[in-house]
């Protein structure tokens, strides 16, 4: 018998003020530029400040996050820590190389990278809960997160741990920004945050973040939503994402009009959100789409921004106007379908359902 | 509830040797992969010795049939693998099953990243590299030679127990019906980013590393990409399938205790051995062998030393570490071993741990010096690494 999978706490540190559980973007940030950093909590409340100043962002950011997503769970400690990073603590890993080759491989210290190891936030965690438990790092471009909601799913409906911390991290860095200007993966000109999903250049505006969440077999108080099923496809012709989608929401009992939303993962790509812009006329054309990376701007794990958000809304009934891409009604929504895909790959589901 | 997973077919590249049989032909006579460095140009080429795979990028693009300069080395090594993994498993139809693929990688791109840093600033020339330090690329590079599209495809790293944990991960869909098949293991190539980072934590040994020698010096740097096929009991008897092996018990815990060492007893350790045990079903008595992490590094192996003394008492099955044939290869290095216990099983052999001498004072534990002749049934293979990151495999010749 396979167990329900709960979400019982978030917590999330991002572009937007997110790091405030009592909040729902109560007062918006806007940015105009090509890539936005995410604002800063209060560490000093999270970490002591004599180990924060050689901290990377992504272990501090994932600090901040994790551990509201802890208290708010009324956990001192878990079964197991997932955690998603397309990049890791990357602004470690770019130093690194750089002193290495500005210095020809002399007057190295281990600091930056150790913390360039991909698993670096996984593990501080751990070592400052003390959890012993089992810990996993996925660092699959934008599945990266979805990887580790799979991961702790299985667990969790199998019975073999009763709760999960399950994070997304990603961090903003220069040279990472710089180069995929290049190659037009990021946009040449910087553009705001209210014009940026409807810009029509190529390229993304990138952002940075930390989302965690505890998922649990057990509902509890302050349980948020039930997590129903998940898809992960690393391709997709464009042809073939119709059909998947309504293949996946049928498997599980209802049809496209029975959800109450989808949160679209629209990233202001001219070539790649055609996509979305597809869907948003077809298959999702009579429910209302939700949209978000304007204001989490776009990284691996940015739809962990997403998951944040579908919870917000189930837990206040409210959807602010700023994350409404049409014109269909949203009421009070039960069931929301999570749709995301970065550059036609790694495509991805996730069904949720309020509690 | 303790049915193995079958394992259908291995593919390997290694310092000792491209495919599987030339890895167990070194093993058996005893030659390493270990020398001073020749494809990467470093500073410490005279302070440090690796175990590089001898192909350069060329000779695997050249095998692969593709254009210079096209991919990473991490992706180009997996390539290799995975397709004499296929081969072995007679997998012809890639999508005529539910099937995935997990690999491990701590480096990703990483080699092209630190060789044109600053390049492409400068011209177009290798920007074909900028997308590929994403340790997923690699993944999906694998995944687009294979032709494997619309599949559950994922990356995982956690330091130097990647591939184990890519494993497990790969049992665990199979076991509870998300895939019938899935490639799982790891690829990871050598690179300054690496060479330096060890350098700087001072347990790179500047000979060759003798694991669970009172005189250890410190570990060599390895690269290699290793992969293993699951499949469903389904699929096996369905298509009379020849099983290799089974992977029967697995064990993932954290240590707690240091970002980058482990503990002085190895808690996450015997966690993560115990564990695995459970999973099997079986007591301690019934391990035939274990494959060490056995780094040479002096924390390590006083730590899993310990940790094994604490699982098995007094009791030791037979054990050995094979880094100095291979190196350690990082995330690759449980994939490696994995296999190698497979060989293990399927030839009734215990491997040497090549360049022991001296028993380390803390404990009274002697690795195999020698190649032995043995019925093995049962191997448990240890990978730790960074982040406290603890896994622990078991192989069985039955399911």
């Amino acid at each position: 018998m396979k167990k329900e999978v709960y979400i019982n706490s978030i917590g999330s540190v991002s572009v937007q003020k997110t790091f405030n559980n009592s909040e729902f973007l109560n007062e918006i940030v806007d940015y105009e530029g090509i890539s936005v950093k995410a604002v800063d909590p209060n560490y000093k409340e999270y970490i002591p400040p004599a180990a924060a100043r050689r901290m990377a962002k992504g272990i501090k950011m994932s600090a901040v996050s994790s551990q509201n997503a802890m208290k708010e769970a009324g956990l001192e400690n878990v079964d197991a820590i997932i955690v998603g990073t397309g990049l890791g603590c990357l602004g470690d890993s770019e130093k690194f190389v750089r002193d290495l080759l500005d210095n020809d491989e002399q007057y190295l210290t281990p600091t930056k990278f150790i913390q360039s190891s991909h698993n670096t936030v996984a593990g501080s965690i751990a070592l400052d809960m003390g959890c012993k438990g089992y810990n996993f790092t996925y660092v699959h471009s934008n599945i990266s997160f979805e990887s580790s909601l799979w991961d702790a799913k299985l667990q969790l409906a199998n019975n073999e741990a009763e709760n999960i911390l399950v994070g997304a991290v990603d961090e903003v860095v220069d040279h990472h920004v710089i180069t995929h200007q290049f190659i037009e993966h990021i946009k040449k000109e910087p553009v705001s945050m209210r014009d940026v999903l409807n810009s029509g250049t190529k390229g993304i505006v990138f952002g940075e973040g930390s989302h965690f969440f505890v998922l649990s077999n057990k509902r509890q108080q302050s349980t948020y939503s039930k997590l129903l099923d998940m898809g992960i496809y690393n391709t997709l012709s464009n042809d073939e994402v119709s059909e998947t989608i309504r293949h996946f929401v049928e498997k599980n009992g209802v049809s496209i009009k029975d959800l109450d939303g989808v949160i679209l993962g629209n990233n202001g790509d001219l070539e790649h959100d055609t996509i979305y812009h597809e869907l948003g006329t077809s298959l999702f054309l009579e429910i209302p789409q939700l949209v978000y990376k304007h204001l989490s701007g776009e990284y691996d794990t940015a739809s962990g921004f997403a998951f944040w958000m579908a919870n917000k809304i189930f837990k206040t009934g409210k959807v602010p106007e700023i994350l409404r891409w049409n014109n269909v009604q949203i009421d009070r929504p039960k069931r929301l379908l999570l749709y995301n895909q970065y550059r036609g790959k790694n495509h991805s589901l996730v069904l949720l359902e309020k509690c | 509830m303790n049915q193995g997973v079958a394992i259908t077919g291995m593919g390997m590249i290694s310092a000792i040797g491209n495919n599987v049989a030339e890895n167990y032909a070194s093993l058996i006579s005893g030659k390493t992969g270990i020398s001073k460095i020749r494809h990467i140009r470093t500073v410490h080429e005279n302070e440090t010795m690796v175990a590089e795979v001898p192909m350069t990028n060329g000779d695997l693009e050249t095998v692969l049939g593709l254009g210079p300069d096209t991919l990473s080395r991490t992706p180009l090594l997996g390539i290799i693998a995975v397709k004499e993994a296929l081969d072995q498993a007679g997998i012809k139809d890639i999508l005529a099953y539910r099937t995935g693929l997990i690999s491990g990688t701590t480096v990703g791109g990483m080699d092209k990243a630190e060789q044109y840093f600053y390049d492409y600033y400068e011209s177009d020339a290798h920007w074909n590299h900028i997308n590929g330090l994403h340790a997923g690329d690699s993944t999906q590079k694998i995944a687009e030679a294979i032709g494997l599209s619309k599949s559950f495809v994922t990356t995982i790293s956690t330091a130097c127990s990647s591939a184990a944990n890519a494993i497990m991960l790969g049992a665990r869909m199979i076991k509870s019906g998300e895939l019938d098949r899935v490639i799982v293991g790891g690829s990871d190539s050598l690179s300054k980013f690496t060479i330096n980072g060890f350098k700087t934590l001072m347990i790179l040994s500047d000979t060759y590393n003798t694991p669970f020698d009172e005189n250890r010096k410190g570990l060599n740097l390895g690269e290699a990409a290793a992969f293993l096929i699951l499949e469903s009991d389904e699929i096996v008897s369905k298509q009379n399938k020849k099983v290799l092996a089974y992977v029967k018990g697995y064990g993932n815990a954290n240590d707690a205790f240091h970002q980058t060492a482990s503990s002085e007893h190895g808690d996450g350790a015997v966690l993560a051995m115990e564990k695995a045990l459970k999973v099997a079903g079986i007591p301690p008595s019934q391990v035939d062998y274990i494959n060490a992490h056995g780094t040479a590094t002096p924390n390590n192996d006083l730590s899993e030393g310990r940790a094994i003394l604490r699982v098995f008492k007094d009791k030791i099955p037979e054990f050995s570490s094979t880094k100095p044939f291979t190196g350690h290869t990082l995330a690759v290095a449980a994939g490696v071993e994995a296999i190698y216990s497979v060989l293990s099983i399927q030839n009734n052999v215990i491997y040497p741990n090549l360049n022991f001498k001296t028993p380390m004072s803390e404990f009274n534990l002697v690795p195999e010096t020698q190649l032995k002749n043995k019925e093995i049934n049962t191997v448990l293979s240890n990978s730790f690494g960074f982040g406290g990151n603890c896994s622990t495999l078991i192989f069985t010749k039955e399911g």
